[in-house]
């Protein structure tokens, strides 16, 4: 064991300082994640197996076994829009909004004119938090006293009536475009400092080679931009997994806005509180989450060992 | 658990005895104690009209009252861990079986002796609603209000409307409303509650209160024709409704109504607080017109009562019981009314010469009533009535008014069924 001893005696070179500073450095990071992460996960998923009101101690808790599950997949009436509109809320960020912070981003990159008022203008919604997004965006909507409405003459006084946030065909896609609205943002400001610190002679040589604007973004600058391209995809399944605030803002996730995040904190806050079947809805969100956890894992753990 | 009492039981007894050393040293000091007080009052009236009781009593007692005034929708949200944690001594509630509730889980203290003095002062329907199954009083009513259908008397006066009685009458004058080019019944339920109150009025008016609180108890099933019944009946008076009531507050109906853009609203008297002064002198209203039936004479209406309840181990009982017995005095809750004319005092001695006409009708108006309920979500389990519960049920038939029934009802019974045992 060559290797084995070798590695021992440099770690014999470490002082005690040294040492304390490691064991330091792992032991803190470990417990707050075991403390704050690992232990409140198992804790949940014991709990999804049990029936409890939130009040009074352990004792009262109950174990009903796959009940909350079975109740859930069969008869809860608000999981499976949740879960669509989940899948739909990620669609509408990977396919419209992300490509459209991307195109915001290359545009301003262009160095158009007024181009640092554009990038205020369009950053100014990532500063304001998704809470105050909904009010603002309920100001909009709103049916009779709302922006669109009196600007389109489409409130209920008139014969065309739209009601964007009752509506529960329309409700979502509204929801949408107001999340939007910052997701793009967002998107952006990552893209842009993405796209300034593409070498500039990487263009230069394309364009050399008769490479026309559209061939240089697509096959040159776009993948030279695959770490932002990364961080930009997990954060846009990370924000539509997590989708919470403006549709509890809105209505509280009823009517055609529910959400899984959504039907988790109803049921765990409230005057009585499902405890047990809001965190079975909550192993069901971990359980989905886990998917692009693990494919980014995978993938950044493989990029390290290359 | 047992353990677990005895052990905070020996804390509270040494704070006790530390708590008679200290006191008896000062010794006056035992004349104005704190009591500390958890409000929901947030808006900005009813925050002020509160401040006024309170005022009144610090003034009767010597004690001091702090006040912790938590947003009234968040107050509800966090009642769970408000009163596990370090409640204050007395809180703001609500009566019936939302009170019940809290107080079977051993999260209040009863106020049976405070009831001994205080009895004389309220009729037994108030003490029916603040006794919990234990037969034990738990809650201090504090003031009421009906639901009924409040309009603008100007417009009406102009239109030469007049006050329906029966439903043919309802029907009748809403017709005309509409081609006089009013919304007749204006109507709002983003909030996933308002719309409970005309799912009550329908039920207790076609089928009866015994019916209606059997069924929020759990007793009677959601999947019974009668249910049926009232969603018939709410469907054939949707279209004199206004239209996209999931998508507007009860805030926004209630300004279409007092514009007059909206000819009558079914709401509780609470919607006069979005009315101005001068606009409110314009305000009347009227109960909900009778369907026919055999409970017509019931004249059965919600009049939910707001009040006081104890916290479980009041750090002070006595400062606290005698706050208690002071907002059930009629001048408390005159102060109260005084600042909010919105509502009715519970207490019998109340000086009733200061009353609006509003407050005069709304009197006339529970007092008429031979069976009060207090409003769907204070009559059952919190966990039915919430967000995911009957607030998404109604805003499903809400929304498509014209759905199968029969599963719609299913699916609630379904959900009942689904509730832990309590």
């Amino acid at each position: 064991m060559p290797e084995g001893r070798r590695r021992r005696r440099r770690g014999s070179t470490l002082t005690t300082r040294d040492r304390l500073t490691l064991v330091g450095m792992v032991a803190v990071p470990t417990f707050l994640v075991v403390a704050f992460i690992l232990v409140p996960t198992i804790l949940s998923i014991l709990l999804s197996f049990t029936s409890w009101n939130g009040i009074g101690g352990l004792d009262r808790i109950q174990y009903v076994g796959l009940d909350n599950y079975v109740n859930l997949f069969t008869k809860y009436r608000p999981f499976w829009p949740a879960l669509s509109h989940n899948i739909l809320w990620l669609a509408f960020f990977l396919f419209v909004a992300t490509p459209l912070g991307l195109f915001f981003a290359v545009l301003l990159d262009k160095g158009i004119r007024g181009t640092r008022i554009y990038q205020s203008v369009l950053y100014m919604p990532v500063v304001l938090s998704l809470a105050i997004v909904g009010f603002i965006w309920t100001l909009q909507y709103s049916p009779d006293q709302g922006f669109l409405n009196n600007l389109f003459g489409t409130t209920s006084r008139d014969e065309h009536f739209i009601d964007w946030l009752g509506d529960k065909d329309i409700n979502l896609w509204a929801v949408l475009v107001a999340a939007s609205w910052r997701h793009v943002g967002y998107v952006m400001v990552l893209y842009l400092a993405g796209l300034k610190a593409v070498d500039p002679s990487l263009r230069e040589a394309a364009q050399l080679d008769g490479a026309n604007e559209r061939q240089t973004f697509l096959r040159v600058v776009f993948p030279v931009l695959r770490p932002i391209n990364i961080v930009v995809l997990v954060i846009t399944v990370i924000e539509s997994l997590r989708a919470f605030d403006i549709a509890y803002v809105i209505n509280r996730g009823k009517n055609g806005l529910e959400l899984l995040s959504i039907l988790v904190t109803n049921n765990l806050i409230g005057e009585a509180s499902l405890v047990g079947f809001g965190s079975a809805i909550a192993v069901v969100l971990l359980v989905i989450s886990l998917g692009p956890i693990v494919y980014y894992l995978v993938r950044s753990v493989r990029a390290e060992a290359e | 658990m047992a353990v677990r009492h005895a052990a905070r039981g020996s804390v509270v007894a040494t704070g006790l005895a530390v708590a008679a050393l200290s006191v008896s040293a000062v010794g006056a000091a035992a004349q104005g104690g704190t009591v500390t007080v958890g409000s929901n009052y947030s808006d900005e009236v009813p925050k002020a009209a509160f401040q006024a009781a309170l005022d009144h009593c610090a003034q009767q007692t010597g004690d001091t009252y702090v006040v912790n005034t938590v947003e009234h929708g968040a107050f509800q949200d966090n009642i769970n861990s408000y009163l596990q944690g370090t409640p204050d001594d007395v809180f703001t509630w609500f009566a019936g079986y939302r009170a019940k509730f809290f107080y079977a889980q051993g999260l209040a203290a009863p106020v049976s002796d405070v009831w001994a003095d205080i009895e004389s002062n309220y009729n037994p329907a108030f003490k029916g609603a603040s006794t919990a199954d234990d037969g034990e009083q738990i809650f201090v009513p504090f003031y009421n209000y009906p639901w009924v259908v409040i309009y603008n008397k100007a417009i009406w006066d102009e239109k030469g409307y007049e006050v329906p009685h029966t439903l043919e009458e309802f029907t009748a004058l809403a017709t005309q409303m509409q081609a006089d080019g009013l919304i007749p019944v204006a109507f709002a339920d983003k909030d996933g509650w308002p719309a409970m109150g005309t799912f009550d009025i329908l039920n207790m008016r076609i089928n009866g209160y015994d019916f209606h609180t059997g069924l929020m108890a759990g007793s009677e099933s959601w999947t019974d024709p009668k249910v049926t019944a009232v969603f018939e009946a709410w469907r054939s008076l949707l279209p004199v409704h206004q239209a996209g009531a999931l998508g507007r507050t009860w805030q926004e109906a209630a300004q279409d109504m007092i514009a007059g853009r909206a000819g009558m609203y079914f709401l509780g008297t609470f919607a006069g607080e979005q009315a101005d002064e001068a606009q409110r002198a314009n305000l009347d209203f009227f109960p909900f017109p009778t369907l026919g039936t055999e409970f017509d004479a019931q004249l059965g209406i919600d009049a939910p009562i707001d009040g006081f309840m104890l916290s479980r181990e009041p750090a002070n009982a006595d400062g606290a019981k005698d706050l208690l017995r002071c907002l059930a005095t009629g001048a408390a809750q005159n102060a109260f009314l005084a600042v909010s004319p919105n509502n009715v005092a519970a207490a019998n001695d109340a000086d009733t010469s200061a009353y609006t006409p509003f407050q005069e009708k709304a009197a006339a108006i529970i007092a008429g009533s031979g069976a009060i309920a207090q409003f769907l979500d204070r009559d059952t389990r919190p966990d039915f009535a919430g967000a995911n519960g009957m607030q998404s049920f109604l805003q499903s038939f809400l929304g498509e008014p014209d759905q199968d029934l029969a599963a719609l009802q299913a699916s609630i019974q379904d959900f009942w069924d689904t509730l832990p045992p309590q």
